[in-house]
């Protein structure tokens, strides 16, 4: 029986653990908190499937493909979009209470970019009803699960380019443990959290499962495509869901006046927002015309949110609003079997790039992303295991991960890191966010590289070997300048415009120079990146 | 602004200045980490209510740290009937335990129409987002510390009366030992949910269909001395 060794335990994961176990797999599901408590269970707006009417696949995928600007792979959108309607009922199969139209059919709603309501929803928690439900499910399917893992490296035998393990920090313990595996699926959620305080995201999205991936050799594509929602709370970056401007709420300047269509695709509305800003200081979403029964029938969540964050009532004022980055296009290199470059190695969900979402996601294409591409990647993952069963190889990453968490309490604490992480979260809203342009990025990044060379001085100040959070936050905060140095040589080397990565030094688009995906890896330590179609 | 901390290291509550207004009490300790003390420890995660990771005790009630918003002279614990691993981080395997136990999944759902209204009969319950609040608030693992508790019953409850679950009895057996007898219906658990869940009520429900199943109350057969029950399993 192949054992198959899962990585995060939101959305992309658990599905990928019960498609493993169907397969036939021993599933272990390694997870930094509870699964419930994932980034999966802030997903408000649905999940889109054509089911009937006047709507077809065709459509769904014409849409996802129009809005990728020319970084989608038909025929993974293809396989994604004609998946959709089957993903959708084996949700509804495990008990996913989908909110009904009138005919008593899963209601659909229409997000921007969609030329149909082809949004299927549970209220505005369709990710957390998804993700509860899917845990309910892996608990029945009594699937291993260990909790309060902090992914390490992945462990990897250089000879062969296989992946044979990973290495974790035991959070309660602060010891650092092994488990090796057949296959391995890194499923560990996008990078957001780099932006800090202006990031819809969990605290938790530090991109951990993208930085061990390629410190292991692992190919990343993409990463300097990252989406700003349009509506995020001004004060918290708190999401409010695209469904309310699919609903019919407004955008308003500080003039009160209209000033974009609202449900033109993401990018383009949050740039649209981000000149308002800079040219007026405010901009707001009205839903006071939807009427207190619709907001608190369909937007509860946004109602107390508003009230607890921005102490406004939506009900009766108009809600401060800025864009804030949202979700990581980019991701670890797979093939069409979700597989990366390393052998064994497979990434699902977020964390990958299954090229469906190219330079710019749809509302609505993720969590239909995690089930479709988790559903076939436990399979390929159980498969692959079972055809190529792990060597039982000696291997010192173990041994060196060992040395850094007793090491990393000797780092000299004159810098905090807190400040530092609290700087690249400024810098990088304001000079790697929805408008760049090359000398700011080229600042940025000379920022980045000295964080990288103050690491030694910073490093936790909490010496506690139970439960030590300052530590864990510092290894995340290692993973983010990792991650970021990536993502601004990405943004430098892309001179061009596209999707969700605006220059606003070269506003065009260039497909003869461009059209292709950004490429990076790392060969003897040193940073390398190539545009690859 | 004072706030105190009971941490697991110390007898006595620590206490912090926090020069921060109209801020939730997790903007709060994120500034005493960042800023004051790092060795603080505590769980979050989404600040918006919905990942369940922050509940605490503030003044002996249960509040997400993300949705309160702290006074002076405030006095944050732990939440209770669970271990604790550090300050204010607590075991969360126990949350699975119970779950399993309870046999808390579907085992099949219907595809078809489901009307509006049946559907929204299951909404509330399945808003649940695992924090745990309930169980710190519950009087009955003072003397049982088995029982299956307020949000695993909520959650069978929900699968139960959902109008696609294709078979309940499974979960409705499960739920007999350590379960929904045990409960003493007190209602601790209602005020506390962030969710404006019921558990209570939840419990009440589960009762009363099992005992259209035929279940009873154990605690009321034992009343009977159970040593002669003159053919009948119960008056």
């Amino acid at each position: 029986m192949a054992k198959v060794l899962i990585i995060g335990g939101g959305g992309a994961g658990l599905v990928s653990a019960l498609s493993a176990h169907e397969a036939g797999a021993e599933v272990i599901v390694l997870s930094k908190t509870l699964p419930t408590r994932s980034q999966t269970s802030m997903a408000q707006g649905g999940m889109n499937a054509v089911l009937g009417g006047d709507d077809t696949i065709a459509h769904h995928i014409d849409d996802t493909l129009r809005s990728s600007a020319g970084l989608g792979d038909e025929k993974q959108i293809s396989f994604m979009c004609e998946n959709a309607p089957d993903a959708v009922r084996w949700c509804n199969s495990m008990g996913l209470p989908f909110s009904r139209d009138e005919s008593g059919k899963i209601a659909r709603r229409r997000l921007g970019g969609a030329s149909a309501p082809r949004a299927c929803y549970a209220q505005d928690y369709t990710g957390l009803k998804l993700l509860h439900t899917l845990y309910d499910q892996c608990l029945k399917a009594g699937i291993t699960f260990i909790n309060e893992r902090f992914l390490l490296n992945l462990i990897i035998d250089e000879e062969t380019n296989r992946v044979l393990g990973a290495t974790f920090l035991d959070i309660a313990s602060g010891e650092a443990e092994e488990i090796r595996a057949d296959a391995v699926i890194l499923a560990t959620g996008g990078y957001g959290a780099i932006y800090g305080k202006h990031s819809t995201n969990s605290v938790h999205s530090s991109g951990d499962g993208l930085a061990a991936a390629i410190r292991a050799g692992a190919k990343l594509a993409d990463l300097e495509f990252i989406q700003f929602h349009p509506t995020a709370l001004k004060n918290s970056s708190i999401l409010i869901s695209e469904s309310a401007r699919g609903a019919g709420g407004y955008l308003l300047n500080s003039d009160k006046a209209r000033f974009t269509d609202e449900l033109a695709p993401r990018d383009v509305v949050a740039r649209a927002i981000h000149k308002e800003m800079t040219k007026s200081g405010a901009v707001y979403l009205d839903i006071r015309h939807l009427g207190e029964e619709f907001i608190n029938h369909e937007l509860p969540q946004e109602r107390k949110l508003a009230q607890i964050y921005e102490g406004i009532d939506p009900v009766h004022e108009l809600i401060p609003i800025k864009p804030a980055a949202h979700y990581s296009m980019g991701g670890i290199e797979v093939n069409a079997q979700c597989m990366s470059s390393v052998s064994g190695l497979f990434a699902v969900g977020e964390c990958a790039n299954h090229k469906t979402h190219g330079a710019n996601r749809l509302g609505g294409n993720s969590l239909l992303e995690l089930v479709v591409f988790g559903r076939h990647c436990g399979k390929n993952a159980t498969e692959f295991g079972a055809k190529n069963p792990v060597p039982a190889l000696e291997n010192q990453q173990l041994a060196k991960d060992t040395n850094f968490i007793h090491g990393v309490m000797y780092f000299t604490n004159q810098i905090d890191f807190y400040q530092k992480q609290e700087m690249l979260a400024n810098i990088f809203y304001n000079n790697v966010g929805l408008v760049r342009e090359d000398m700011g990025l080229k600042a940025v990044l000379g920022a980045i590289r000295q964080m990288q060379k103050e690491l030694p001085f910073m490093g936790p100040k909490d010496k506690s070997k139970i439960c030590n959070t300052n530590l864990v936050e510092f290894i995340e905060f290692g993973n983010k300048i990792e991650l970021a140095e990536i993502i601004v040589v990405c943004a430098i080397s892309r001179s061009e415009s596209r999707g969700a990565h605006y220059r606003g030094d070269i506003p065009a688009r260039n497909d003869v120079m461009f059209g292709a995906h950004t490429i990076t890896w790392r060969e003897d330590g040193v940073l390398c990146a190539d545009f690859i179609r | 602004m004072t706030i105190l901390v009971q941490r697991s290291n110390q007898e006595e509550p620590q206490s912090y200045n926090v020069d921060l207004e109209g801020v939730t009490l997790l903007a709060c300790l994120n500034h005493i980490k960042t800023k004051i003390d790092p060795t603080l420890t505590y769980s979050h995660g989404c600040r918006s209510g919905v990942c369940g990771s922050c509940a605490v005790r503030v003044n002996g009630h249960e509040h997400l740290m993300c949705e309160y918003k702290p006074n002076e002279g405030d006095t944050i614990e732990p939440i209770q009937n669970i271990r604790v691993i550090r300050d204010l981080v607590v075991d969360s395997s126990q949350l699975e335990r119970f779950n399993t136990v309870a046999s808390a999944w579907s085992e099949k759902s219907r595809e078809g129409n489901v009307s509006e209204e049946e559907m929204s009969r299951i909404q509330t319950q399945s808003d649940c987002i695992l924090c745990a609040s309930c169980a710190s608030a519950c009087p009955v693992y003072a003397v049982n510390p088995d029982f299956i508790g307020p949000f695993a019953l909520t959650r069978v409850w929900r699968y139960v009366h959902d109008v696609r679950e294709t078979s309940s009895d499974a979960k409705i057996a499960a739920v007999q030992i350590n379960g929904i007898w045990d409960c003493t219906l007190c209602g601790e658990c209602v005020p506390v949910c962030p969710q404006n869940i019921a558990p209570a009520q939840d419990i009440r429900m589960l009762r009363s269909k099992s005992g259209m199943m035929g279940y009873q109350d154990p605690t009321m057969a034992s009343m009977f001395g159970g040593g002669l029950d003159f053919g009948a399993p119960m008056f």
